[in-house]
């Protein structure tokens, strides 16, 4: 137990670390874009109206206010493909760094994996515009969104952890992750009923693809308006945690044969 | 006076790599080499049976030709590779002089990346902002503060490092080789700090090439030769000891 209580110190001395990194990683995205914090907001709102346009005819109009159930959706998957990916390169990333000077290496992963987070909070602002401009109805529950949030948050950490790993000691791990993510999104319900999917596909992808507890939650939430179910909130929780442990425990049984690859 | 006066204290100290002895850097290749039983590994011993043991306030050089261990020793010392066999044991902190720029973000400003490289080094936010106005002093660059550091020459960048690092007398600082950059001026500024801080207590590490600035700032040295010491003393002896060699390889390589 010794080990954590040194550790826990060790990450209670870099927390301003973390901080410094995440502002630099927000300030260096804005500085010079001229539309500024802007283009965070309009961005994801083009690529909806697109998506609406092109899919909302071809499901007969199945789905009732297809711009706010596409934009539930897809405003989580991208923040976990985006987070993940960026913590992935975090390690060897700042390779001279962590060549050069003794830092917890964990906390670049997790600067990347909390930066992204930002992008998630403009992501808000364009839903709430989304919701208004739809005249959907908004309802308590959508108060309830922090609850998934820190679900995926602690969920993306351990991806992080994982791939940044492994992408230390393999480079096509990156080849293969691009190939992961865009399966992963067709095997997602973002822009599809779920329910036009065959039974079984549907049942594998409600029981083990880990976006779909927090997609569905967040829908029950914002898009519908309800109390999430309890199989997908404890099964949210408990895949974030088993995530965030497995990733974590490679990350440190490996982190000191790093710098032999960086 | 008990063990706490070493500041420093390298106990047996070997370094192993254990790489494979083919580059394998994708999985493919990896999962097929390993299907095949080819990887094989290789061991290289960077440091060999190292000790040495440094106290509060003494400076120690470390000499040696390119490839010799001594940046692989002072990469241990700060907790960056660990070592295979033997143990250090360090008392206190340790702020290691990054090499040329490795700290900074070239798209920030100096004023950013003072509080990066201050983060970096395990100091708090709130310490760094009531230590600022010192830094920039020392370093003498109020004028460009708000400058993006890739417009910076290498020896501002150097200055600034140098401050940084310097801010609080350390227990122990470690210096590999990042003296040689910086005006004449600003050399002889670094020069006098550290041996302030040395008066202070301060045990200093320092990797050089320039076996003057060892003679000039050490009072101890050790010699690596591929990993073993050579010699182990005071720093006027083991340089002379090391020029004397230089020299005599030199002579040999004429004659041939």
């Amino acid at each position: 137990m010794n080990v954590w209580k040194i550790r826990v110190n060790l990450f209670l001395k870099y927390k301003d670390l973390l901080r410094e990194l995440v502002v630099r990683d927000i300030k260096l995205k804005y500085r010079r874009s001229v539309l500024g914090y802007f283009w965070s907001i309009l961005n994801p709102l083009f690529i909806m109206v697109i998506m609406t346009i092109v899919f909302s005819t071809m499901f007969n109009n199945s789905i009732e206010n297809y711009p706010v159930y596409l934009f539930t959706g897809r405003m989580l998957f991208e923040f976990t493909t985006t987070s993940t990916r960026q913590a992935m390169n975090s390690v060897t990333g700042n390779a001279s760094l962590i060549k050069k000077t003794y830092v917890p290496k964990y906390i670049f992963t997790l600067a990347k994996v909390t930066s992204a987070m930002v992008d998630l909070v403009f992501n808000f602002g364009a839903l709430l515009i989304v919701i208004l401009a739809t005249r959907s109805k908004l309802t308590w529950t959508f108060l309830l969104f922090p609850l998934v949030i820190i679900q995926i948050y602690i969920f993306c950490c351990g991806l992080g952890f994982f791939l940044a790993t492994y992408n230390v000691f393999f480079h096509d791990v990156h080849y293969i992750y691009n190939a992961v993510t865009t399966a992963w999104m067709y095997l997602t319900p973002l822009f599809y009923p779920i329910e036009r999917l065959p039974e079984k596909v549907k049942i594998a992808i409600k029981l083990f693809n880990p976006l779909y507890y927090y997609i569905a939650q967040f829908r029950d939430m914002v898009y519908l308006g309800r109390i999430p179910g309890w199989r997908i909130f404890w099964g949210g929780w408990l895949i974030a945690f088993l995530m965030f442990a497995i990733g974590l425990r490679v990350f440190l049984r490996k982190q000191d044969k790093f710098i032999l690859y960086i | 006076m008990g063990q706490d006066m070493y500041a420093v204290e390298v106990d047996h100290v070997t370094i192993r790599f254990h790489l494979a002895s083919e580059k394998v850097d994708n999985l493919k290749e990896y999962v097929i080499k390993r299907l095949k039983r080819q990887l094989s590994f290789r061991d290289f011993f960077a440091l060999q049976d190292v000790s040495f043991k440094g106290k509060k306030g003494e400076a120690w050089g470390l000499i040696g030709i390119n490839g010799c261990g001594k940046s692989t020793m002072l990469k241990a010392i700060s907790g960056i590779l660990k070592p295979y066999k033997g143990s250090i044991t360090v008392r206190g902190e340790i702020a290691p002089l990054i090499e040329l720029g490795a700290g900074f973000d070239g798209e920030m400003t100096a004023r950013e990346n003072i509080f990066l490289n201050g983060t970096v080094l395990g100091h708090s936010r709130k310490y760094m902002e009531e230590h600022f106005d010192e830094i920039v002093d020392f370093a003498e660059l109020w004028d460009f503060l708000d400058t993006p550091i890739k417009n910076y020459s290498s020896g501002m960048k150097a200055r600034l490092g140098f401050s940084v690092a310097t801010m609080v007398s350390p227990d122990i600082l470690i210096c590999d080789e990042v003296l040689s950059v910086g005006d004449f001026l600003f050399q002889q500024k670094c020069m006098e700090r550290m041996s302030h801080m040395l008066s202070g207590g301060t045990t200093l590490l320092f990797v050089s090439h320039s076996v003057e600035q060892v003679k000039a700032l050490c009072d101890h040295a050790v010699w690596l030769d591929h990993g073993r010491v050579q010699e182990i003393g005071p720093a006027e002896e083991v340089c002379d000891h090391y020029t004397e060699l230089a020299r005599a390889n030199q002579k040999k390589g004429v004659k041939k």
